[in-house]
């Protein structure tokens, strides 16, 4: 980790409201590049709402969330520049069910990034690779399995070479055997390095990932870190 | 009339050999055949049943004692092979040119009404609304006299044929954007997430990634709706165009044979909507991607193959 460099990611005194309803109250956090930061606490705690206003999927009423520099308004460039940057893995997977595996991947390279075709299957066929699913780069989601599903889906967040990735409950939809091997994927990835934010409830996960995690102390009363060493 | 073509409709053939396919499937493999073979075997008993049935209607027919002479002699003129009097189409060309036309003016009128009642804008959503409400509520004669005969009162003078084609377009237009509002929203929002979170711009999102999975739920009903059209597009007869139906009125009438005429016409209109059945069929799988793989995954052994 290096200490020295400024955050990738940077919430400050961030607000969200649902309606009447607080979700995130003052939340401040700083991830440092390299940084693995877990995200434990109740369900309905707002865990899922922070990562969804890192990059964007909902807006904040008050306060900054900066990603890579660039600060993120309503400004579609903005939108556009942050999510360019940042990777999302959802709970329920969310491939696109009519394309292949490899069309999965190769979609926003292709539309965003403007690669041309054959560097965005080969960069495709490459992160299809490394969730070891090469072989099943023809087939529809439908014929995956849902751990399959999500290593695709992993793999499709990678193909943009984002720089900083967030899970959001990527296990809570598998059953155990599914659950190592997408596990298995993520701490593979940690290991390249990767920048992550992972919400989860998979806690010998967390401990075994974790450079730093926080908790919710839930939502009503403020969002508080708490910092937790695991070692 | 009896030989409506809403009998066997391409949604009944479309929809049964799934299910039956797939129970016939679990029965095959227990007898330890081939899943092709089963298919076959499933396809054998379709075209013969349809077979069966197909010889049973020609037989009520024979006993009918038709002048198929007559209907032979007339059969040009209902299919629209030769120019009317006055030099314009006429019988089943003219019927499926209305159709054709009315058709691609209704996607456009739908399209744009269901967008409006998505929208948040309240008067876009009013006017869709309203529109969609007042020719939903009013019977397509009334339109389309209205259309032909009030609007000239105001100055706006139509002819025959454009009349019929905006009151067609207009009350089918009404009906299509419930089927393409539903078909939007059948679309999961988390889809539309996953689209925004890779950074893809909205109109790429809304083609690539809204657009196939909606058009999946709304081919079907709206192939049901064209050949719906297709049968009501009679109605431009009102207006003194000679198409299928009012040709086939008018042979019989001056004839007397009601029954050779109306059969023909009846006929027509079948094959004509089997062809749209066919259309609407090759659509469904086009569309189906992904979602066909399913079942087609199940039959096949492989790695990995599970069972539906």
């Amino acid at each position: 980790m290096d200490k020295t460099s400024p955050p990738l990611v940077s919430l400050a005194q961030l607000n969200k409201w649902y309606g009447s309803r607080q979700v995130l109250r003052n939340v401040s956090l700083d991830v440092l590049p390299h940084e693995r930061l877990i995200i434990c606490g109740a369900s309905g705690s707002g865990k899922s709402t922070l990562l969804r206003c890192i990059n964007g999927l909902e807006p904040h009423q008050s306060g900054r969330v900066v990603v890579d520099g660039t600060e993120l308004t309503r400004a579609p460039k903005a939108l556009e520049i942050v999510r360019r940057e940042v990777g999302m893995v959802f709970q329920s997977f969310n491939l696109f069910p009519h394309l292949t595996a490899l069309e999965n991947c190769t979609l926003a390279p292709i539309w965003v990034r403007k690669m041309p075709v054959e560097e965005a299957h080969a960069t495709a066929l490459k992160y299809l690779d490394r969730v070891h699913l090469s072989a099943r780069a023809h087939q529809y989601p439908s014929e995956l399995s849902g751990g399959e599903q999500q290593r695709v889906a992993i793999a499709r967040a990678l193909c943009m070479a984002p720089k900083v990735m967030l899970f959001d409950e990527p296990t809570s939809a598998l059953d155990p055997v599914m659950i190592k091997e997408v596990l298995d994927i993520i701490t593979e990835l940690a290991q390249t390095g990767m920048t992550m934010i992972c919400v989860t409830h998979e806690m010998g996960f967390a401990r075994r990932l974790a450079d730093r995690s926080c908790s919710w102390m839930g939502a009503r009363s403020s969002n508080r870190e708490r910092r937790m060493s695991f070692s | 009339m009896a030989l409506d073509a809403r009998g066997p409709t391409g949604e009944d053939r479309a929809s049964r050999p799934h299910d039956e396919g797939a129970q016939q499937q679990g029965e095959a493999q227990a007898r330890g055949e081939a899943p092709g073979q089963m298919k076959d075997y499933f396809r054998q008993k379709v075209w013969l049943t349809w077979a069966v049935l197909c010889a049973l209607l020609g037989a009520g027919f024979y006993a009918l004692h038709l002048d198929f002479g007559y209907v032979g002699q007339k059969l040009p003129f209902l299919l629209g092979l030769r120019l009317s009097p006055d030099g314009f189409i006429q019988g089943a060309v003219l019927t499926v040119f209305v159709t054709g036309c009315s058709m691609v003016c209704a996607l456009v009128v739908a399209f744009l009404t269901a967008l409006g009642r998505l929208s948040r804008n309240p008067v876009s959503f009013a006017i869709a609304t309203f529109y969609a409400s007042l020719f939903r509520g009013t019977p397509l004669m009334v339109q389309v006299l209205i259309i032909y005969l009030a609007l000239p009162q105001v100055g706006v003078v139509l002819g025959g044929l454009t009349s019929g084609l905006i009151a067609l377009s207009l009350n089918y237009g009404a009906y299509l954007a419930e089927t393409i509002r539903s078909g939007l929203m059948a679309v999961p929002l988390g889809q539309r997430e996953a689209a925004m979170a890779l950074g893809l711009p909205r109109w790429v999102a809304a083609w690539k990634i809204v657009a196939p999975q909606a058009l999946r739920s709304i081919i079907p009903p709206a192939g049901a709706l064209f050949v719906s059209m297709l049968k009501d597009s009679s109605l431009v007869s009102l207006m003194g165009l000679w198409e299928l139906n009012f040709l086939a009125q008018s042979y019989a009438r001056a004839s007397y044979h009601y029954m050779e005429m109306l059969l023909a016409a009846a006929f027509i209109y079948w094959g004509l909507s089997i062809v749209f059945e066919v259309v609407q069929q090759r659509l469904e799988r086009r569309f189906g991607k992904g979602v066909a793989a399913r079942g087609s995954h199940a039959a096949g052994p492989g790695p990995g193959a599970r069972n539906v």
